[in-house]
């Protein structure tokens, strides 16, 4: 491109930085720069899938025993409300593409929600293995239900009983250390995936408020596609955890 | 479309809501096909349900499909650094197979 043209296309677009040409060439440089800080979200989250493929090779048994004590319907919540939550996120940004700041409030607010949903429903399940003694560490217990449990319970008749019977003879069978393996991972993996969550819904509340004030920053849909692509890949991660940690084995 | 210059799109509404509900779908199949014992398939079901999942979401949620091949590079590195990383997988799983080590 010519120097005259060059600043021909300065002229028109006030938002554009002196170092680029066009604000095509803009836009592309602030969308690669997002990808490149989400490869290294890739490197480190991959490093974590692969300690978990690892340990689950290496025990079997133990992670299939473990994982039974994760909640399959609130997972499934999860997953649900975190797709929906993409979904908000992505009107959101074709609402600001368009112009409309009140739909682009309305498409944040209901992405803050499901994200405030996805943590509320991670607290009680967090809750659940606390008290279950299901926390690496000094207080953890396996197998985790009292030996006899079933035989000192409701007089134990019908497939449902004895299904839970062989889980729990599966569970006694088990060597404990292993078992915790499975929760080190489970903790670790989903709590930094719960950080990233509430980094995102932070990053939302600030483009609300931006947006709620008119501020200059919101008026193009960049930063809104920006924080889209960290929250789609939050999505991303929580769609390969779900199946892993809570369906994957018998 | 020159595939080397961003263009703007504004998609329609319809295109992302059929990406959500193939993505609902999915998610159903998922936690159905956990409940059948395929054996070792379990893992590979799996996986390529939440693969595809993710692409839907790369490609029309983060708007690769309509991106530049300098964005579509960058996405694909990362999925690219995974496939090297599992290789260390062949380490493990060979163990004790290969005789003579």
């Amino acid at each position: 491109m010519s120097v005259e043209a060059a600043h021909g296309a300065h002229g028109m677009e006030p938002h554009l930085g002196i170092q680029y040409e066009t604000i095509e060439q803009q836009n592309e440089s602030y969308i690669v720069g997002m990808w490149a800080f989400l490869v290294t979200e890739i490197m480190f989250f991959g490093a974590l899938f692969l300690g978990l493929a690892v340990y689950r090779y290496l025990y079997p048994e133990a992670f299939t025993a473990a994982h039974h004590q994760l909640s399959k319907p609130l997972g499934t919540l999860n997953t649900f409300i975190l797709l929906t939550s993409s979904y908000t996120m992505v009107l959101a940004v074709r609402s600001i593409q368009l112009g409309n700041r009140r739909a682009l409030i309305g498409f944040l607010l209901l992405t803050i929600l499901c994200a405030g949903g996805f943590v509320v429903v991670k607290t009680f399940e967090y809750g659940a293995k606390i008290e279950h003694h299901l926390v690496p560490g000094p207080t953890f217990r396996w197998p985790p239900h009292e030996a006899g449990a079933v035989e000192a319970g409701a007089p134990s008749e019908g497939a449902g009983a004895t299904a839970e019977a062989e889980h729990h003879a599966a569970d006694a069978a088990v060597n404990p250390g292993q078992a915790q393996m499975f929760f080190v991972f489970y903790f670790c993996m989903t709590g930094l995936h719960a950080i990233h969550v509430i980094i995102g819904a932070i990053i939302m509340i600030i483009l609300v408020i931006l947006a709620l004030r008119d501020h200059p920053a919101v008026r193009d849909y960049i930063p809104i596609e920006m924080a889209g692509l960290y929250w789609h890949f939050v999505d991303i991660v929580w769609i390969f955890l779900f199946p892993l940690l809570y369906l994957i084995g018998h | 479309m020159n595939p080397n210059v961003l263009e703007h799109h504004v998609l329609p509404v319809s295109l992302y809501t059929k990406v959500f509900v193939a993505l609902l779908i999915a998610l159903v199949l998922t936690v159905l096909a956990a409940g059948f014992d395929f054996g070792p398939f379990n893992f590979l079901v799996a996986m390529i349900i939440s693969v595809s999942k993710a692409s839907l979401v790369v490609l029309y949620f983060m708007n690769v499909r309509y991106g530049t091949r300098l964005i579509w590079l960058w996405a694909g590195l990362g999925f690219l650094w995974m496939l090297l990383l599992f290789l260390t997988l062949g380490d493990y799983i060979t163990r004790g197979k290969v005789v003579g080590w």
